[in-house]
């Protein structure tokens, strides 16, 4: 690659964060990436996956533990003039206006105030929000309060554009608007901005907007894949490269993190015989609703146990990506299989969708107990102590071991909520612990 | 308004950490410290000009400027602590891990206990005037504001969300105005509300400062508190009812003018505005607002600010923050330097403390002491029980009522702000009057100011119950008993006890005043740790002033460590309706 055009440079970077117990948890394996004049480049990973990590290395938020970041040849060593963000939860600040809010990163640059006055105006005007700049955040809709963030940022004159996540707290029409109005500005050059980092979990998103994708896996995050897209803008959703090539990142993102959890299943067996392996994360909740509500919509018709997830998510009005977390916890549970992007429902799976709430419950607990090793070592430990009782914090301190802190709390919050259900330990919140009596 | 006050109580997982050893170790000693300085120096004190005080009514605007211009001055020295010492304590977690506790035990100190204990301090470096006694005053009255400021400013800057202090970063905002444009704002809203409750228990401690006496020193500061000392003195009822009203007004007029704009002003500042609750509003604001010719005084003010502040500004260098990470041997370095430097502070602390304590006292008179810490904490936590039981089933009641809230709310809030001392004449002259006993009915005067704080934290958490909730309890038919016990109590249950905590903390502060009290020359005593200290310090016995504290410190420390704080979280986990 040329040198002269390449705005950044991420070198063999590793990101460990100290845990309690001394040791340290590794977010970010060896990265390589780099960020070439006129691109737009998508980091795509769920979440664990440590993009945002990332994203903040090359924001100057923060230093990596190993490896280098360079910012037009020199190493970032904190915030660098010339690189700005745009947040997910807009990060504004509530106390000042539109203009105040976007004045405020040039008045941190000294500038002579007349100057402040006309740049902050131009911004706004360019992000179409002329005849809001005495407006407060809170007075304004989500879509309206991000636009005051890519005002903010652009007015500094940037030369990479970060976002993380910038669109994903927005409903769905909304950030339609705001991406393809940035993308016809990008497209007339009308932004001062050369480069763009676009950090996301959304796959039609990052389809979309950017000319090269980095495939993240999760847990620590490391770069899988590098997909370049050469569609013309603007893309069509509905046109069918466009399709595909949704679908080929999704069988992508799947396959690759089945290869890891299965790898890692391997080896916790093979190394701790005693204690199951418990880094299996469970980053989002999961509710056993969903979970059946899931196995019974591929069970029918039309899908009869097997069903293309693009298809069934878009049949149940739901994103592909609010999917996974349901498909996962199907796949853990031995409920369903994922096959090139299909979802077939196993024996088991089928058994369930047909059964009564009695019999079910006898199904779920029976998969709980021999596929989730953290159910099945919570429910040892209460078999063998006399008083059948053992505090969350013990098996949270366990987790943690393996996990973030956060990542322990929603992991164990799942498998409270799929013990109860299963009738497998019952737990008492007040006192937080688990126990085998169920409350009378 | 906010709706509940914020409590002043650490999330920690264990009860007492070592940390709060040596927090009490160093208070402790550095209040041996103090009195020990003063000591030697009594003596001068007699020569003090004396400024003659009159019961003439004419005088009372003048007495009450001057009150209400101390308090004002120890309020400025309190938010000049919040914002040096909680900054300090929430920037460094180094620093944190002892200045904390330090805060924690230093708010359970009986301010009055602080008073006879540093004004001697104080008059030593002002000898012979009247400005020692004006500071040792404004130090003590600052004693009862800054602690919960500081606790409030340092909370807030633990919370300010992660994304705000990346943008602040990545915009290259300095250190300086991340402070002023980011944390201050964000910090605004609770520490107004704080500002507040503390000028709300600075009225009590202004009127209690202004007529000190120890030893055989009297000291008579002109003011509304020393006016009432003077009218106990010679019995005059007449000037008690002159002071009383002119307290209400002083208060009223402080309420109207000064914080309610600033809590309607600081709303802007909130950093979750949840629809439907109403902005607060403030009439004096409203009016300082659309005013032409007020507004143009505050853009020439303003102007005037900004142009003496930004060439402060180009002071700083124009460089990027760098990266300051420490490397591992520094790290070590300044945690050896800081653990070194605390076990010295604290050898000295402790030094000074038992060879001060021992000096005096014996087991026997330590024992005793403890003994009557024990009856103050029972007559503390039976008036909360009888005042839970009066205003908790009125609290609710009028919280359910939105227009009798309207009404009664300001009120209770005022009621929670008027110093309570003024009235306790008024109860002594009773007893006196019909041979009362003192142990049983000198005891309302210790909740007489703070039950207030159980009253509209109950109406405020009954006017906050969901309507929904409400109307479900009527569909089932919870009636009588049942809607108490199911439905009404579990759901005010986190607010009451955030009143009750506040209420407990106030009490114990007051039994200094309340568990003795004169009527001219007439005087009426109850058996307890507050009489204990009172006694000592009309003495001049500082072993016993310091012996007396530290029991007290000591009960209110526990109590809140190992009562109220576990009702408190337990209350927020399981009764919360969030």
């Amino acid at each position: 690659m040329n040198a002269v055009n390449s705005l950044l440079e991420v070198r063999d970077v590793i990101k460990a964060f100290p845990k309690g117990d001394g040791g340290s948890l590794l977010v970010l394996d060896q990265v390589n990436l780099s960020v070439r004049e006129g691109e737009i480049v998508g980091l795509l990973g769920r979440s664990g996956s440590g993009k945002s990590s990332l994203l903040r290395l090359i924001a100057g938020l923060s230093k990596p533990t190993s490896g280098e970041v360079n910012y037009l040849g020199q190493a970032v060593d904190g915030p660098a003039a010339g690189v700005a963000m745009v947040f997910q939860s807009f990060a504004l600040f509530p106390w000042l206006t539109v203009y105040e809010n976007v004045a405020l990163g040039l008045e941190a640059l000294r500038l002579p105030e007349d100057e402040i006055r006309r740049r902050s105006l131009a911004a706004i005007d360019l992000i179409g929000l002329d005849g809001f700049e005495s407006a407060y955040p809170r007075e304004l809709s989500g879509g309206m309060r991000q636009r005051v963030g890519f005002a903010r940022a652009l007015v500094v004159n940037p030369n990479i554009l970060l976002m993380d996540e910038a669109f994903s707290a927005l409903d769905v029409l909304t950030a339609e608007t705001l991406r393809t109005d940035f993308l016809d500005l990008w497209g007339a050059k009308q932004m001062p901005i050369k480069g763009v980092i676009l950090v996301t979990h959304n796959i039609e998103e990052a389809v979309q907007m950017c000319d090269r994708i980095l495939v993240f896996s999760t847990n620590p995050g490391r770069i899988v894949t590098e997909i370049s897209v050469s569609l013309p803008q603007p893309r069509n959703r509905l046109d069918t490269n466009f399709r595909d090539l949704v679908e080929k990142i999704y069988v992508e993102m799947t396959s690759k993190r089945m290869q890891t959890t299965n790898e890692k299943a391997a080896r916790g067996q093979k190394d701790k015989p005693a204690v199951a392996n418990l880094d299996v994360i469970l980053a989002y909740y999961v509710s056993t609703n969903l979970i059946s509500g899931l196995i019974e919509a591929v069970a029918e018709a039309p899908y009869h146990g097997r069903a293309d997830l693009p298809v069934i998510a878009s049949d149940l009005m739901m994103e592909i990506d609010d999917l996974f977390p349901v498909v996962e916890a199907l796949q853990l549970l031995r409920f369903a299989d994922l096959e090139g992007g299909d979802l077939n429902l196993t024996v088991d799976g089928m058994a369930f969708a047909n059964a009564e709430v009695d019999e079910r419950k006898r199904i779920f607990a029976k998969h709980l107990l021999s596929f989730v090793p953290l159910a099945s070592h919570v429910r040892r430990v209460l078999d063998e102590r006399a008083s059948h009782m053992a505090p969350r914090s013990r098996f949270l301190n366990e987790l943690e071991d393996y996990m973030t802190p956060e990542a322990a709390e929603q992991t164990l919050r799942n498998i409270v909520s799929w013990g109860r259900y299963g009738e497998v330990f019952a737990y008492d919140d007040q006192h937080m612990n688990f126990s085998l009596e169920n409350p009378t | 308004m906010l709706r509940t006050l914020p409590a002043r109580v650490a999330d920690s997982r264990r009860l007492f950490t070592r940390w709060d050893l040596i927090a009490i170790l160093v208070v402790l000693g550095l209040l041996a410290f103090i009195s020990d300085a003063g000591r030697g120096i009594l003596e001068p004190l007699d020569k003090l000009e004396t400024t003659t005080m009159s019961l003439s009514a004419s005088n009372l605007p003048w007495y009450a400027a001057r009150t209400t211009l101390r308090m004002l001055a120890a309020m400025g020295l309190s938010l000049l602590f919040t914002f040096t010492y909680a900054t300090w304590a929430a920037k460094s977690p180094r620093a944190g891990r002892l200045l904390v506790p330090l805060l924690d035990v230093a708010q359970s100190v009986p301010v009055l206990g602080f008073l006879t204990a540093t004004v001697v301090f104080f008059m030593s470096l002002a000898p012979g005037r009247v400005l020692g006694a004006e500071f040792a005053a404004i130090f003590a009255i600052f004693t009862s504001q800054a602690w919960n400021m500081a606790f409030s400013f340092y909370q807030s800057l633990r919370t300010v969300p992660a994304e705000l202090t990346e943008a602040a970063r990545s915009f290259r905002l300095s250190p300086w105005s991340r402070f002023w444009r980011l944390e201050v704002p964000f910090a605004m809203p609770g520490l107004v509300w704080n500002m507040m409750m503390s000028m709300s228990g600075g009225w009590f401690f202004v009127t209690t400062c202004e007529a000190i006496s120890v030893g055989h020193t009297k000291i008579m500061l002109p003011g509304m508190g020393a006016y009432i000392a003077l009218a106990i003195e010679q019995k005059d009822l007449r000037a008690v009812g002159y002071a009383i009203l002119t307290m209400l007004i002083v208060i009223s007029i402080y309420d109207q003018l000064l914080f309610r704009p600033l809590v309607a002003w600081s709303d802007r500042f909130r950093f979750d505005s949840e629809p439907g609750i109403k902005a607060p509003s403030s009439w004096a604001l409203k009016m300082l607002r659309s005013s032409q010719l007020l507004s143009g005084v505050f853009k020439a003010l303003h102007t005037l600010w900004r142009s003496i502040l930004r060439p402060l500004r180009y002071l700083q260098p124009l460089t990027t923050p760098k990266f300051r990470e420490p490397t591992p041997a520094e790290e070590r370095r300044a945690d050896i330097l800081s653990y070194v430097s605390i076990l010295i502070v604290t050898l000295l602390a402790t030094y000074k403390a038992s060879t001060f304590l021992t000096s005096g006292l014996s087991v026997a008179e330590t024992l005793e002491a403890f003994r009557l810490g024990l009856i103050t904490m029972l007559r503390v936590f039976v008036l909360i029980a009888l005042a839970s039981v009066i205003w908790v089933p009125v609290g609710v009641w009028v919280g359910l009522r939105p227009r009798a809230a309207g009404i009664v709310q300001p009120i209770a809030q005022f009621l929670a702000a008027f110093p309570a001392n003024l009235l306790f004449p008024i109860a002594v002259y009773a007893i006196v009057r019909w041979k009362l006993n003192p142990d049983i009915w000198l005891s309302p005067l210790m909740i007489l100011g703070t039950q207030w704080y159980i009253l509209f934290n109950v109406i405020a958490g009954a006017s906050s119950m969901p309507a929904e909730l409400r109307y479900a309890a009527r569909n089932l038919g919870l009636g009588g008993w049942l809607w108490w016990k199911r439905f009404a109590l579990p759901a005010v249950f986190p607010f009451y006890v955030t009143g009750a905590l506040t209420a407990s903390g106030g009490s114990w502060n007051a039994a200094i005043v309340a568990e003795v009290a004169n009527w001219g020359d007439t005087q009426v005593r109850a058996a307890g740790i507050g009489a204990y200290i009172a006694d000592a310090t009309d003495a001049g016995n500082w072993h016993r002033v310091v012996l007396g504290i530290l029991v007290m410190s000591l009960f209110v420390v526990i109590v809140n460590r190992i009562f109220w704080r576990p009702l408190y979280l337990y209350a927020e986990r399981k009764y919360r309706l969030s």
